[in-house]
């Protein structure tokens, strides 16, 4: 069967890729574009580790068809740092320890980004009810949600 | 599999008539899992989304057309969506993640068919009809009338729900949604209750209708609740006529999530603080 030409843009960059139409967005990126920041937990949409942003949207990469993406505007992980410049999302996490075995990161990080861009000041309990799609079954979720509140602190303190 | 994204309605009935095992691709948080978990393996998928106005919400005879493939994270941020129909929203807004909700659409919670579906309830509750696409043209039908069972639609071959219609909402009217489950987030419904009305000067009941959902094979209209409640103010007498005959109708399964009994009083519970909740909204109150 003949693979379809999909082109779109990834973190910027205009992107091109083939894929087979029942390939998802998460397979595409990481199998066929290498983009392996992007992890795959239940591929059910239920544990978002493959959260993605789509035309600024956050959506889980495995309940997305490859072929979808023609024409959209994807944000993934890699997209996330400047160059060696972490976001401050992922300094933080670094510095509270907000992360163990990693699986999880990704996903929360670029879910966390998508929280903050339209809520510079959310509530712990605006933080929980956003990060309930992204399941962490190592850090009991304490230090996910302080280094989140944190960063916004410090992102409304800078600007 | 083939992958089609057309441009038009009628292209999209063409191909889904034309082909044995072809499925409706619009927001996809159901299909894709099926697909991956192969409980079905469609010979094509036609994705919607790229067809004019499936992904709009727009003002259609004093009420609101929404597009089959609009998701509710957008219709949460559609400010004349919320203020007409704050239970419509808040229930589609109860479905799954935030990711879910980047994707997740009226159109696919009502075509997958589960008795459990959020947004099924509060949509019969506000009288939403669809409009459908077909090979014979667009026919209308109310959303009650589309589940027939588990997994089961009214559609036919060909056909796809291409709108949803929200009626005008007249004066102090206003509508709620609740549901239980036994977490704070991510679970499907155990009981999910509806309740649209509308009030007089005097806060007295003009119009009301009331759904449920999870408690029988497909989502019900109660009759006898909507009556226990119009003609009266909502005081503590008509909550509990109202309760009582939610709790009367419905006909739930025993499950390892919820009793016979305990979803049947459950029923009426959410009935009554639903409708605290919608003659609230109705009044100008936030709730």
């Amino acid at each position: 069967m003949s693979q379809l030409h999909v082109t779109t843009k990834i973190n910027g960059d205009e992107t091109e890729f083939l894929c087979e139409a029942e390939d998802t967005l998460l397979d595409v990126l990481r199998d066929r574009l290498g983009l392996t920041g992007t992890k795959e937990g239940c591929g059910t949409g239920d544990c978002g580790a493959c959260s993605v942003a789509v035309d600024g949207r956050l959506v889980c990469s495995c309940l997305m068809l490859g072929a979808e993406a023609e024409g959209r505007d994807i944000a993934t992980i890699e997209g996330m740092a400047t160059g060696d410049q972490l976001h401050p999302l992922q300094q933080k996490f670094i510095e509270m320890a907000a992360l163990q075995c990693g699986i999880c990161t990704p996903g929360i990080l670029v879910a966390a980004q998508s929280l903050l861009e339209r809520n510079p000041d959310p509530s712990e309990e605006e933080v929980r009810y956003w990060l309930a799609g992204n399941l962490c079954r190592c850090t009991g979720y304490d230090k996910i949600i302080r280094a989140v509140m944190e960063t916004a602190a410090d992102m409304r303190r800078a600007s | 599999m083939r992958y089609e994204a057309p441009r038009r309605l009628e292209d999209a009935v063409s191909l889904l008539a034309g082909q044995d095992g072809a499925h409706v691709l619009a927001g996809g948080t159901d299909l894709l899992v099926k697909l991956r978990s192969e409980m079905i393996e469609p010979e094509m998928i036609v994705d919607i989304k790229r067809i004019e106005g499936m992904r709009e919400i727009a003002a259609e005879d004093g009420g609101w057309r929404i597009g089959a493939a609009v998701s509710g994270a957008e219709m949460g941020e559609h400010a004349g969506l919320v203020a007409d129909w704050p239970g419509v929203v808040e229930a589609a807004g109860l479905i799954g993640s935030t990711q879910i909700q980047g994707r997740a659409t009226l159109a696919g919670n009502l075509c997958n068919a589960s008795p459990a579906a959020d947004s099924v309830p509060a949509m019969v509750a506000a009288g939403a009809r669809v409009r459908i696409a077909g090979p014979n043209g667009m026919r209308d039908m109310d959303v009650i009338d589309v589940p027939q069972g588990p997994g089961k639609t009214a559609l036919e071959r060909g056909e796809f729900i291409a709108f949803v219609w929200l009626p005008a909402r007249g004066e102090h009217s206003s509508d709620a949604y609740l549901r239980f489950i036994p977490r704070t987030e991510m679970d499907i419904a155990v009981v999910g209750c509806g309740i649209s009305l509308s009030l007089d000067d005097g806060d007295r009941v003009t119009a009301a209708r009331v759904s449920l959902g999870a408690v029988g094979p497909k989502v019900m209209l109660v009759e006898e609740a909507a009556e226990a409640i119009t003609r009266r103010v909502l005081d503590e007498a008509a909550l509990s006529d109202l309760a009582a005959a939610c709790s009367a109708a419905a006909t739930p399964i025993d499950d390892k999530r919820g009793t016979i009994d305990f979803r049947k009083h459950v029923a009426g519970v959410l009935a009554r603080r639903a409708a605290v909740i919608a003659a609230k909204r109705a009044k100008g109150e936030t709730a």
